[in-house]
C-alpha cells in the first residue's frame, strides 16, 4: 500500500481505549467492497459499525453530525469512486456536502480529521480494511471525541 | 376493514397446510395495506423476532453466539429470539415463519451473512410468514464482523450484539412496501459482435427476441475471426466461425449494426432508451439506396472501388502486416459484405465514386454520423479484449527488434488468408525461420506494476498449438517454448499438451529475462534462467513470438459506465457475484457476455454468452419486473417547493407541481431509482425515501452510540 497512512492493526484489550466509529456506506461499492473483504478474510479492528444506504448521496450532513452527537469519536462515509456511481453523480453530491461538513466541524473546534470520506469499489477488498485500519488508527491518536464531556450522563 | 383483516387471518391460519389455498389470501391481504401513510412511523407497538445465523463456524466460530442471543432479548422491542445453525436452510426460514405467527411479530431481524447474498432468501421467507416482505432487516455478522474479526472474539461479540440492536431499531420503523411491476419490453440489445456477442444474439434471436447487434468494427466476427485455429481440437477457426456470422447476417431477429457505437442510455430494466451512434461509414447497402430511390444500387461488394483508391495505409485486422485502402473490408469474409470508407485517411479523390459508376451509387463521401433511438427490455455487454502493449515491457525488444512479433501477428502470419498466404517469415527478411522461441507470459502474471498480475488464461494453449502448427508447416523447424508454468486446465488441453511435447517442442521453464538483437544477422539471443537444470542459458533463435498479455477492449471503460457497470482493478466488468452470477452486473437488466467480465477461451465465452442470453431472456418472457419499492416520497405539507431537489436528481424523476395553491415537488415514481440524492439534501425533511427513511437511518446511529435510547 503505498496511500499515506497508519495501516498496523492496532492491539486491543482491557484498558485499551476503543473508539466508537460510525460508518455510512453506499450498496453498491463500499458496501459490496467491505463484504469483499469478508470473502478474502482481510482482518481489520472490530471499531466501526455501518449504515448501509443505497448511495453515498443519501447521506444528508445531519447523519454525520448526529453521529457526532451522539458522541462517535469517528464518522466514516465511503462510496463508489468518482465517474463510477450506480446513480451517475450521486458520489459527487455527496461529497460537497461532506467538505461542508469539514468546514463546518473545524468551525465549531472539533479535528475534521475525525471524519472521513473515502472511495472504495466493489473490488477493493483490501483497500477497505486499509481504510477502516488507519480511520481506527487516526481516531485512537485523536482520542475520545470532546464532545463526550458535554453529554448529560 | 378490521373485521376483513380478522377473517383473512382465520383463514391463513385453518389453511395453513394448504399452500395452494394460501396464495390467494395472501394477495388479498396485500390489496387492503396497499396505502400506508406517507411519512408515518408504525402505529402499533412493534415486535421484532431476532434470529441469529451460526453459519456452521463461519459465524460461530469467531463469536459467543449465546451472549449474543442473551443480549438481543434485553433490546427494546424485541419479542423473540433464536438461533439456528443455518438460517438459510429450508428449517432455518421455517424457524423464521413459526416464529412469526406464534409471536405475533411485526418485523424480523436475521444476523447472518451480507444482505447482499442473502437478503432475498429471508425476504421471502418473511413474505411466507405472513409479513411484508420489507418488514424485514438484516445485521451482517459475518462477511463484515466474524470474517474480518477472526481472532478476536470479545471484539466480534461486541460488533455482533451492536449490529443486531442497530438492525433491531431500523426493523422496528420499517413499513410495508409493495414492489412496482413495469412491463418489460420484447427487444434485447447485444454490444459487440464477437463471438460471445453473435452467440448471444443467435440464442436470444433463436428465442424469438428482436435483438440489436451492435458492433463497433465494421465487420462481426472480433477476435476469433483473426485467429487461424483453435486448440486442442485445431478446427479452423475461420471455418466454425463464418457460420454464425451469416446465420447472424440472415437472422430476420437480428437487427446488425456495425460500424456504430452507444452513444447513449437512459431507463431502467424493462425500458432502456438506448440512443446509437451509426458512425459515417461512407457506402450505403441496397436496401438504403433502395429507400433513396436508387433502385438495384447500393453496395454489392464487388470491390471496384478499393482498386482505384490511391490512400494506402496498415490494416488493422491484420495487424498493420497488409495494406488496405481508405475504403476496404477486413477480410473476404466478412459480415456484413459492406465496403467502408475510413474517413480519417480518405482524401475525398472522388476516384470510388466513378468506379462505382451509376447504376450503383454506393458511395456518399459527405456522409454524416447518424443518431437512433432503440428501446430494448434487456442488454448484454460482450465488448471483449485488446491485445496489452507488450511494447511497455522493454526488456524484449518489441517494436524495438523486427523478429520479435505478438501471438496474434503471428496468427495472421500462419493464416492461409493472412498477408503472406500461411507462410511463417522473418519479418527482417521474409526467411522461413528454424528456430522459435515463444515467451509466454508476457505481460501477465507480473508484478511489476508495468504487466498485469493476473493469468490471460489461454497463452498457454494458443501458444501450444502455434508450436504444433510450425512443427507441421516447417519440417525441421523447432519450437522453444520459455514457460512458467503451463496451465493446460480445459477439457482435453492436458492431453494437447502430451501431444507436443511428443511432438518434439522443447520446453524450457524459466521467465524470459532479456532479449538481445544480433546486428548483423538480426537472429536475437534469447537469455533466461532454466529454473529446472538450474542454470543460466542463452539461446540463438530466428524468431520470437511474445504471448502477450489481454487487457480490457479500448472503449470498454466508456461502454460500461453509459450501462452504470462497475469493474474491477484490472478494468474487466463486475460480474453480480463471482460464483452464483457470473453473467449478472449490479444494474438490474444487463449482463454480460465472454471476454468483457475476465480472461477466457472460446469454450467459456461461448458458454458463459448463452448464460447471458438466457438470462437475458427471462425478464422479456415474464413479461415485467418488479422494481424495488425504494422510491422517494414527498411529504406535501413540510415541502417548501424551493426545488432543490429538482436539480440534484440525476433522472429528472423530481419536479414541482401547484398543489392547493402550494408549490410542491413531485415524484415520477418510474423515473426514480431510490438513490437518495434528494432526501440527502431536502432542507426541509420533506422527501422519505422509501426503507432508508431519515427517521430510520436516525435510528440506526443513535441505536449504535446511545445504545438504542433516545
Amino acid at each position: 500500500m503505498s496511500a499515506p497512512g497508519n495501516f498496523a492493526i492496532p492491539e486491543r484489550g482491557p484498558g485499551i481505549w476503543q473508539p466508537k466509529i460510525q460508518g455510512i456506506v453506499c450498496n453498491w461499492c463500499s458496501y459490496a467492497g467491505a463484504d469483499l473483504a469478508g470473502g478474502g478474510r482481510i482482518q481489520y479492528p472490530p471499531d466501526i459499525r455501518i449504515v448501509r444506504v443505497m448511495c453515498t448521496g443519501r447521506i444528508d450532513a445531519l447523519f454525520v453530525l448526529k453521529a457526532f452527537a451522539d458522541g462517535a469519536d469517528g464518522v466514516l462515509v465511503s462510496g463508489c469512486h468518482f465517474g463510477d456511481c450506480h446513480y451517475l453523480e450521486g458520489n459527487y453530491k455527496a461529497a460537497k456536502r461532506m467538505f461542508m461538513v469539514k468546514r463546518l466541524m473545524k468551525s465549531i473546534g472539533l479535528d475534521d480529521r475525525r471524519f472521513r470520506m473515502t472511495f472504495v469499489s466493489a473490488s477493493e477488498g483490501a483497500k477497505w480494511g486499509a481504510v477502516v485500519t488507519d480511520v481506527v488508527n487516526m481516531v485512537r491518536e485523536l482520542g475520545p471525541s470532546p464532545i463526550t464531556e458535554f453529554k448529560i450522563k | 376493514m378490521v373485521e376483513k383483516k380478522k377473517a383473512t387471518t382465520k383463514k391463513t391460519e385453518s389453511k395453513k397446510e394448504d399452500t395452494k389455498k394460501v396464495a390467494p389470501v395472501k394477495q388479498e391481504v396485500k390489496k387492503q395495506a396497499a396505502a400506508p401513510a406517507v411519512g408515518s412511523t408504525t402505529k402499533q407497538e412493534a415486535r421484532i423476532g431476532v434470529f441469529i445465523c451460526h453459519c456452521g463456524t463461519n459465524i460461530a466460530g469467531s463469536m459467543d453466539i449465546p451472549a449474543v442471543q442473551e443480549y438481543a432479548k434485553t433490546i427494546p422491542n424485541v419479542a423473540y429470539v433464536d438461533n439456528y445453525k443455518y438460517m438459510c436452510s429450508m428449517p432455518g426460514q421455517a424457524v423464521i415463519a413459526k416464529a412469526v405467527k406464534e409471536n405475533k411479530l411485526t418485523g424480523v431481524v436475521v444476523a447472518a451473512c451480507s444482505p447482499r447474498l442473502h437478503e432475498p432468501t429471508f425476504r421471502t421467507a418473511t413474505k411466507e410468514s405472513g409479513l411484508n416482505p420489507f418488514r424485514f432487516e438484516m445485521a451482517n455478522i459475518r462477511e463484515q464482523n466474524s470474517w474480518v474479526h477472526m481472532h478476536d472474539q470479545v471484539g466480534s461479540t461486541d460488533k455482533a450484539k451492536d449490529a443486531v440492536r442497530i438492525a433491531v431499531a431500523k426493523a422496528a420503523l420499517l413499513q410495508d412496501l409493495f414492489p412496482k411491476s413495469v412491463p418489460v419490453e420484447k427487444a434485447a440489445m447485444v454490444v459487440g459482435a464477437g463471438v460471445a456477442g453473435m452467440q448471444a444474439a443467435l440464442d436470444l434471436a433463436a428465442a424469438g427476441i428482436k435483438t440489436y447487434l451492435i458492433e463497433a468494427d465494421m465487420s462481426i466476427g472480433g477476435r476469433m475471426s483473426q485467429l487461424d485455429k483453435t486448440f486442442p481440437t485445431l478446427d479452423c477457426s475461420q471455418c466454425i466461425l463464418t457460420p454464425k456470422m451469416v446465420d447472424v447476417g440472415r437472422s430476420d431477429k437480428i437487427e446488425l449494426m456495425t460500424w456504430s457505437e452507444v452513444h447513449e442510455v437512459e431507463g431502467y430494466i424493462g425500458n432502456f432508451d438506448v440512443t446509437i451512434r451509426k458512425k459515417a461509414r461512407g457506402v450505403i447497402t441496397p436496401a438504403e439506396a433502395t429507400e433513396r430511390g436508387i433502385v438495384g444500387g447500393g453496395c454489392n461488394g464487388c470491390g471496384d472501388c478499393e482498386n482505384v483508391c490511391p490512400v494506402v495505409k496498415p490494416n488493422d485486422f491484420e495487424v498493420g502486416m497488409k495494406p488496405r485502402k481508405a475504403i476496404y473490408i477486413n477480410h473476404p469474409q466478412v459480415v456484413p459484405l459492406l465496403y467502408t470508407i475510413d474517413f480519417n485517411s480518405c482524401v475525398k479523390c472522388g476516384l470510388c465514386v466513378t468506379a462505382c459508376g451509376p447504376e450503383k451509387r454506393a458511395i456518399d463521401l459527405e456522409a454524416k454520423d447518424e443518431f437512433v433511438k432503440v428501446k430494448v427490455g434487456t442488454a448484454i455487454l460482450a465488448t471483449g479484449y485488446d491485445i496489452f502493449p507488450i511494447e511497455k515491457k522493454e526488456e524484449w525488444g518489441y517494436k524495438r527488434f523486427e523478429n520479435v512479433i505478438t501471438s496474434l501477428e503471428f496468427e495472421r502470419l500462419i493464416c492461409a488468408s493472412g498477408p503472406t498466404g500461411g507462410h511463417l517469415v522473418r519479418p527482417s527478411d521474409g526467411q522461413t525461420p528454424k528456430r522459435v522461441a515463444f515467451v509466454l507470459c508476457a505481460g501477465s502474471r507480473d508484478n511489476t506494476g508495468t504487466g498485469k498480475p493476473y493469468c490471460s488464461r489461454f497463452c498457454c494453449m494458443y501458444s501450444l498449438k502455434h508450436a504444433h502448427q510450425i512443427i507441421e508447416k516447417i519440417p525441421g523447424c523447432i519450437p522453444y517454448i520459455f514457460y512458467m508454468d503451463i496451465r493446460s486446465f480445459g477439457k482435453m488441453y492436458e492431453e494437447f499438451y502430451y501431444r507436443i511435447q511428443d511432438e518434439g517442442a522443447k520446453f524450457i521453464r524459466g521467465r524470459v529475462a532479456n532479449i538481445v538483437e544480433d546486428k548483423t544477422t538480426k537472429n536475437l539471443h534469447v537469455m533466461t534462467d532454466d529454473t529446472l537444470l538450474d542454470r543460466p542459458i542463452d539461446m540463438e533463435v530466428d524468431l520470437v513470438v511474445l504471448a502477450a498479455a489481454i487487457q480490457p477492449a479500448a472503449d470498454t471503460n466508456r461502454t460500461r459506465k453509459l450501462f452504470g457497470v462497475s469493474c474491477s482493478m484490472d478494468g474487466w466488468l463486475l460480474e453480480a457475484h463471482p460464483k452464483l452470477n457470473p453473467c449478472g452486473t449490479t444494474t438490474a437488466g444487463v449482463f454480460l457476455a465472454g471476454v468483457c467480465q475476465g480472461p477466457k477461451d472460446i469454450p467459456d465465452t461461448v458458454a458463459s454468452a448463452e448464460g447471458a442470453a438466457s438470462a437475458a431472456s427471462i425478464p422479456i418472457h415474464m413479461g415485467e419486473v418488479e422494481l424495488e419499492p425504494y422510491f422517494a416520497t414527498c411529504i406535501q405539507e413540510k415541502c417548501a417547493g424551493c426545488g432543490m431537489c429538482v436539480n440534484l436528481c440525476p433522472y429528472s424523476a423530481l419536479s414541482l407541481v401547484e398543489k392547493d395553491g402550494r408549490t410542491v415537488m413531485e415524484v415520477t415514481e418510474a423515473k426514480c431509482k431510490g438513490c437518495g440524492t434528494c432526501g440527502g439534501f431536502c432542507p426541509g425533511g420533506a422527501i422519505w425515501m422509501n426503507h432508508f427513511a431519515t427517521p430510520q437511518i436516525v435510528a440506526q446511529i443513535d441505536a449504535f452510540l446511545l445504545g438504542g435510547e433516545q
